[in-house]
């Protein structure tokens, strides 16, 4: 059984194999290869590189929020970058939301708290699409989740910005990406040198910013990301622990039949 | 009687009343169990506890979630990001499900590999395919629950079959949407019944555990067990066993939760629902590919010009076809002999038919465009021919190798069986 099973599998992954060159071609057509990078949160121990989050939040604070909403995330849960209250209470405090009916039975504004979800830039889709040509930018609170290969795809885009290679046209409004599927994206490129001020003296590059609010937004769409890593890795020694126990176990009683 | 070492009175007074203890030793202890199963046989009790596993997580879910087109994208990811250990939960949950169809895979194809599915165990067998559609069922509508793109277009794609049907066909799916188009009453009825079918799962289980407990597990050799020397009770053997299986299943279980959480999913399903824009491929989970593959393969049937059966309808046939055609293996394969180890021909082509179940995943994981559509009607075509050609004709025409005595014998008696 072993000997078939052996043969079997290395004929199932040669032809596999054999047949996904046939398909590739087509199959690269429209989706653009994405390089991949190395990040803080990869891996086993991975974790989210606090400053590049904090650089990313600003990234997204003064240049991403002006389109895109971050409606999923509240903010106190920037808590998680290393923030202080006060810090936080001051970031909520730049925004507006409506709260009531107060006693009166009215409506009111009043400052964001800590405790308020992130205040989307537009009050609805319709609203979205009128001030961006038509185009709805899409919330980003899962924009890593959402995509194949989110981080990497994510970097690539937003320094994926330039000139069509074959000088061809673009229709109006639209802007080449080389990582877009399609290569025609109607965000315009949203990351120039210097677009930000970095508080920490950092170098505001495009692949900088780039890879600083990927690294923040990697954080917003898993924010367990750090806790579930800690306690994954508690969890598998323990469950090896127990399974080498186990062998034993299942070793000592069986050799009472051998 | 015969159980009861234990003689503490109230142990006693409980049994004589409702022989629950009676009946724990006499199932699970001293069970006579085929001495030569090996870790495939795992798969079984695997399967239980990952039913349980998905039962528990799925009803602490099931409390902090909202089954609304408005809320219920929004209450998974409050699952995910405020509800203490909801993320475990969920994570739990999803990665269960796939785990649960690794798991039957190979319990199913163990099956068809030794030859568990014929007499006496035919019904056992029945029993296990009916827990395998009620599964993909319930898999299917939670798929639906957290109401993503992929959620949206499965229940599309899945549910717009049914109007293949000729005359009642649109009924029935307006009756099966409770309305015109997808929406708030079918999320309901399915987060209902996607709460119901796990108890139905969990009362055929049972069935199923009294069958196989009627008429035993079968083993590597296939030969019925004949006497006290070729069994041993199921505990300490087997309760050892398994769960030495248990930790190795729940490490590479674990591994997906904490370290790859998203392996199974579809990215598109993180994008909230949205009947206006179609994903440029709609693809249901990975453990319905093969069968989506099959769904796609056939052309429209016609006969003179004249379309006779739809594609669409020849598709749906097909698909339940290949699942239903499962339930008359035991006549179709009438050799008396069970286990592949004994039967040259049947082990190749049962390896070459699941590799054909593998291509036909693979097919359906792509869109039906030229080459694939090819792939998918050889492999199609295969699947079927496989179950009403080929396994009657091997039946009858290989001359299979001679069976050991008994089980023992090939044991002890200086050839141990491989894996035993």
């Amino acid at each position: 059984m072993r000997g078939s099973l052996t043969l079997v599998l290395t004929l199932t992954c040669g032809l596999m194999a054999g047949l996904s060159l046939l398909a590739a071609p087509a199959a690269a057509a429209e989706m653009p290869e994405i390089e991949s990078r190395s990040w803080s949160f990869d891996g086993i121990f991975g974790h989210f590189d606090r400053a590049a989050q904090q650089r990313g939040y600003q990234v997204y604070n003064e240049v991403c929020s002006g389109c895109h909403g971050l409606r999923l995330l509240t903010y106190r849960n920037l808590a998680a970058l290393g923030y202080g209250e006060d810090d936080i209470k001051a970031f909520a405090a730049e925004y507006e939301v409506t709260d009531g009916p107060d006693d009166e039975g009215e409506m009111y504004q009043r400052e964001a708290l800590p405790s308020d979800h992130f205040v989307s830039p537009f009050a609805n889709t319709q609203a979205a699409r009128a001030a961006n040509n038509g185009a709805l930018p899409p919330d980003l609170s899962l924009m890593v989740k959402a995509r194949k290969n989110g981080a990497n795809y994510l970097y690539a885009l937003l320094t994926g910005y330039g000139d069509a290679p074959d000088g061809g046209e673009l229709p109006d409004g639209l802007y080449y990406n080389a990582a877009f599927p399609g290569h025609q994206i109607a965000m315009s490129a949203p990351l120039d040198d210097d677009a930000v001020e970095y508080t920490d003296g950092t170098p505001a590059t495009v692949d900088q910013m780039a890879s600083d609010v990927t690294t923040f937004l990697a954080w917003a769409a898993s924010p367990e990301m750090e806790e579930r890593k800690r306690l994954g890795l508690k969890v598998m020694l323990f469950l090896l622990v127990l399974t080498a126990l186990l062998a034993a176990v299942k070793r000592k009683v069986w050799s009472r039949l051998h | 009687m015969s159980s009861s070492d234990n003689t503490h009175p109230l142990v006693k007074w409980i049994d004589e009343r409702l022989p629950v203890f009676t009946f724990l030793n006499h199932e699970l202890r001293d069970y006579p169990t085929p001495r030569n199963l090996n870790y495939w046989w795992s798969f079984g009790s695997i399967a239980g506890i990952v039913l349980v596993i998905m039962i528990l997580t799925g009803v602490m879910l099931a409390m902090q979630y909202t089954a609304h087109v408005d809320y219920a994208f929004d209450s998974v990811e409050r699952i995910m990001r405020d509800v203490n250990y909801g993320w475990l939960l969920r994570y739990l949950h999803v990665n269960g499900g796939s785990m649960f169809f690794i798991v039957i895979y190979i319990h199913l194809f163990r099956g068809l590999y030794f030859g568990s599915y014929k007499s006496p165990r035919e019904i056992l067998w029945g029993l296990g395919v009916i827990i395998f559609l009620l599964m993909m069922a319930t898999a299917f509508m939670g798929y639906v629950l957290p109401w993503g793109q992929m959620s949206f277009w499965g229940a599309t794609v899945i549910t717009n079959l049914f109007s293949a049907i000729p005359l009642v066909g649109d009924s029935i799916v307006s009756w099966l949407w409770g309305g015109y188009s997808i929406d708030n009453p079918t999320l309901q009825r399915f987060y209902a019944l996607h709460y119901l079918f796990p108890f139905l799962i969990f009362a055929v289980v049972f069935l199923h555990l009294v069958a196989l407990h009627v008429s035993k597990s079968n083993n590597p050799l296939g030969i019925e067990a004949e006497g006290p020397q070729d069994s041993i009770p199921f505990h300490p053997y087997y309760t050892a066993k398994d769960f030495f299986g248990f930790g190795v299943f729940f490490l590479v279980f674990m591994g997906f939760v904490f370290y790859a959480p998203d392996f199974f999913g579809e990215p598109d399903n993180y994008i909230p629902a949205n009947p206006l824009a179609t994903p440029p491929h709609i693809v249901p989970e990975w453990y319905f590919l093969p069968f989506y593959a099959i769904l796609r393969a056939v052309p429209d049937i016609e006969v003179f010009g004249y379309i006779l059966i739809t594609a669409k309808l020849a598709g749906v046939i097909l698909m339940f076809g290949s699942i239903l055609i499962l339930f008359f293996l035991p006549w179709l394969d009438f050799s008396k002999v069970r286990s592949a180890r004994f039967r040259p021909i049947f082990k190749q082509f049962f390896w070459i038919f699941f590799v054909d179940c593998l291509v036909l995943g693979w097919v359906g994981a792509n869109p039906p465009e030229g080459f694939f559509v090819v792939l998918g009607r050889i492999g199609t075509a295969f699947y079927f021919a496989y179950f009403i050609i080929i396994i009657p004709l091997i039946a009858y025409f290989e001359k299979p190798r001679p069976l050991p005595e008994s089980i023992s014998a090939a044991v002890l008696g200086g050839k141990k069986g491989e894996d035993s």
